[in-house]
């Protein structure tokens, strides 16, 4: 499995082959959440809203021989694009590479002129999310 | 229509740009409006040769500063029709202006168990000070409910209003569907039971002639910025007997007619209202957006802009998937609306990738977003400025999205 850091570098290139042309980089972003895993319908509720969106996001996590295993989902197509970046870029990982990992794609991307500074905001509260789920599982090992 | 959309639109600097590589097509006017260079310049003017304080400096810059700003209270009057321009109170905006009925009219003469009538179509700017008020007082809040079109029922109107019903705040154009709403009716029937009647104007005072002697409205308020003019700025206009009855809004500068330790007196009307430095080079601008407004006339606008509507709507409804919000049969140049199988959010992003501007979500008008069901819409609002050509570009973006989710 390529670690973090590769896998950032490939979604670098892959928007620097979409180029300048925000059209088809936000149909582009839009495609890649229909690819996600299907969210569980009874998961879908207050609690695992994350605070900090401007659109709703559904975001779960749990234990899966000993990595840690994300559903996400949201009601917009954008947002769910862009969570299923953080998703491919974090799932199945052991909670340490999570907790060090430093995300730095977002911007490299130009995440900002996309979806605009605030709900670039949105995303960070996502990845604070990811970060303490994967001490939680931590927590959990250690115990 | 009797003008050149182009002679207008050379006006107006800011349109001629490029986002995302992409001519601009400005469709967030309900938001706030681009500003003309002659209001531009007027800002600029101020700050370079006038900039001093009103009303009380003894030298050439003060005296030609507070004679500007004044002319500007006498264009506003003229604007709506006041009786007299002390009726005309400069405000932050008509948030401000509702806010400050709410504290000074509100709490002296609005006390438990009387009534406060709003719509279900009120900006959240028109709700929440009356909630505070009634929260503080004991009064009740009464809410007009509206039919599927987004139109206020006022039969049902009618049977809320009674000799407790102290104060009607409704909105004379809706932001978000864009109703115009039946004001003089209203105002009459309040006026019936004893009731004052303030209008939000913030989006009909750039679209209607307003003429507040007409309408008999006790309250007007209005923002600059939807009127072409500066972000900053508004206007509260109330009849000279009410104003005159109600306790001044904040303490200090402008309001003070002579203070010693042991007792304030206040000034008279506006001054009383008006608080601390007021946003002097705005209020000087704002003269410039009225002249360029009424160089057009407020009917030329007003069949321009319906004319973008109509066509809008001509090319829109037809395809598939594309759903109106607020359909009422009286409207200013606001067309909301959601395709089916998408989030407001990415269709705004989407037309923003094409370089057209709207706005998406709830516009500050969540309890009417409740009542018709939906989270949101995407909201384009027209000016003076847009053009046809605009529309048409609005409409391929809306049809290719609208293909996209509904083969």
């Amino acid at each position: 499995m390529s670690s973090i850091q590769d896998v950032q570098e490939e979604i670098i290139s892959e928007f620097e082959i979409l180029g300048d042309d925000k059209e088809s980089t936000i149909f582009y972003i839009m495609e890649l959440g229909g690819n996600m895993e299907e969210f569980p319908e009874n998961e879908r509720i207050e609690e695992n809203i994350i605070k900090g969106c401007q659109s709703k996001v559904w975001l779960i996590a749990e234990e899966k021989e000993g990595k840690v295993h994300y559903q996400a989902d949201s009601n917009t197509d954008i947002t769910k694009g862009l969570i299923s970046l953080l998703i491919r870029v974090l799932n199945d990982r052991s909670p340490q590479e999570i907790i060090d990992s430093e995300l730095d794609f977002i911007p490299k991307i130009g995440m900002g002129s996309i979806i605009g500074s605030q709900r670039s905001n949105g995303l960070a509260a996502m990845i604070k999310q990811m970060k303490l789920y994967a001490l939680a599982v931590q927590a959990k090992q250690n115990a | 229509m009797n003008f050149s959309i182009d002679d207008i639109r050379k006006q107006f600097p800011v349109l001629h740009q490029e986002v995302h590589g992409k001519p601009l097509v400005y469709f967030d006017n309900a938001a706030t409006t681009q500003k003309p260079s002659s209001v531009i310049d007027a800002l600029e003017g101020y700050y370079l040769h006038d900039n001093s304080n009103i009303h009380r400096g003894a030298h050439a810059l003060a005296d030609r500063a507070t004679r500007y700003f004044e002319e500007t209270r006498e264009a506003v009057q003229h604007f709506i029709n006041a009786k007299e321009s002390e009726e005309i109170i400069f405000t932050k905006g008509t948030t401000e202006s509702i806010n400050l009925v709410a504290y000074t009219f509100g709490r002296k003469f609005i006390q438990a168990g009387d009534e406060i009538i709003i719509s279900t179509l009120e900006h959240h700017s028109n709700i929440v000070p009356w909630q505070m008020l009634c929260e503080e007082t004991g009064a009740l809040l009464k809410i007009i409910p509206i039919n599927e079109a987004g139109e206020i029922l006022f039969e049902e109107f009618e049977k809320l209003l009674s000799p407790k019903t102290k104060l009607v705040s409704v909105v004379h154009a809706s932001n978000a569907l864009g109703t115009i709403n039946p004001v003089k009716e209203i105002i009459q029937a309040s006026h019936e039971v004893g009731a004052k009647v303030l209008l939000d104007g913030a989006q009909s005072s750039s679209h209607l002639e307003i003429d507040v002697q007409d309408l008999d409205c006790d309250f007007f308020a209005l923002s600059a910025h939807k009127l072409y003019g500066p972000t900053g700025l508004g206007v509260l206009y109330g009849k000279r007997e009410i104003l005159e009855e109600m306790p001044p809004f904040q303490g200090g500068g402008e309001m003070i007619k002579e203070v010693t330790f042991e007792k304030t007196t206040f000034n008279e009307i506006p001054f009383k209202f008006e608080a601390g430095t007021p946003n002097i080079g705005d209020v000087i601008a704002f003269k410039q957006a009225i002249a360029f407004i009424n160089s057009l006339g407020k009917t030329a606008i007003k069949a321009h802009e319906d004319d973008l509507l109509a066509y809008a709507n001509e090319l829109l409804l037809p395809v598939k998937g594309f759903i109106p919000v607020g359909t009422a049969a009286s409207k200013v140049s606001v067309l909301s609306f959601n395709i089916n199988g998408m989030h407001p959010f990415d269709v705004g992003v989407m037309l923003d990738a094409k370089g057209i501007a709207v706005r998406t979500g709830h516009h500050c008008t969540q309890p009417l977003m409740k009542r018709l069901g939906i989270e949101g819409t995407v909201r384009a609002s027209f000016a003076v400025y847009n053009s046809k050509l605009e529309i048409e570009k609005l409409a391929e973006g809306v049809s290719q999205l609208a293909r996209i989710k509904n083969k």
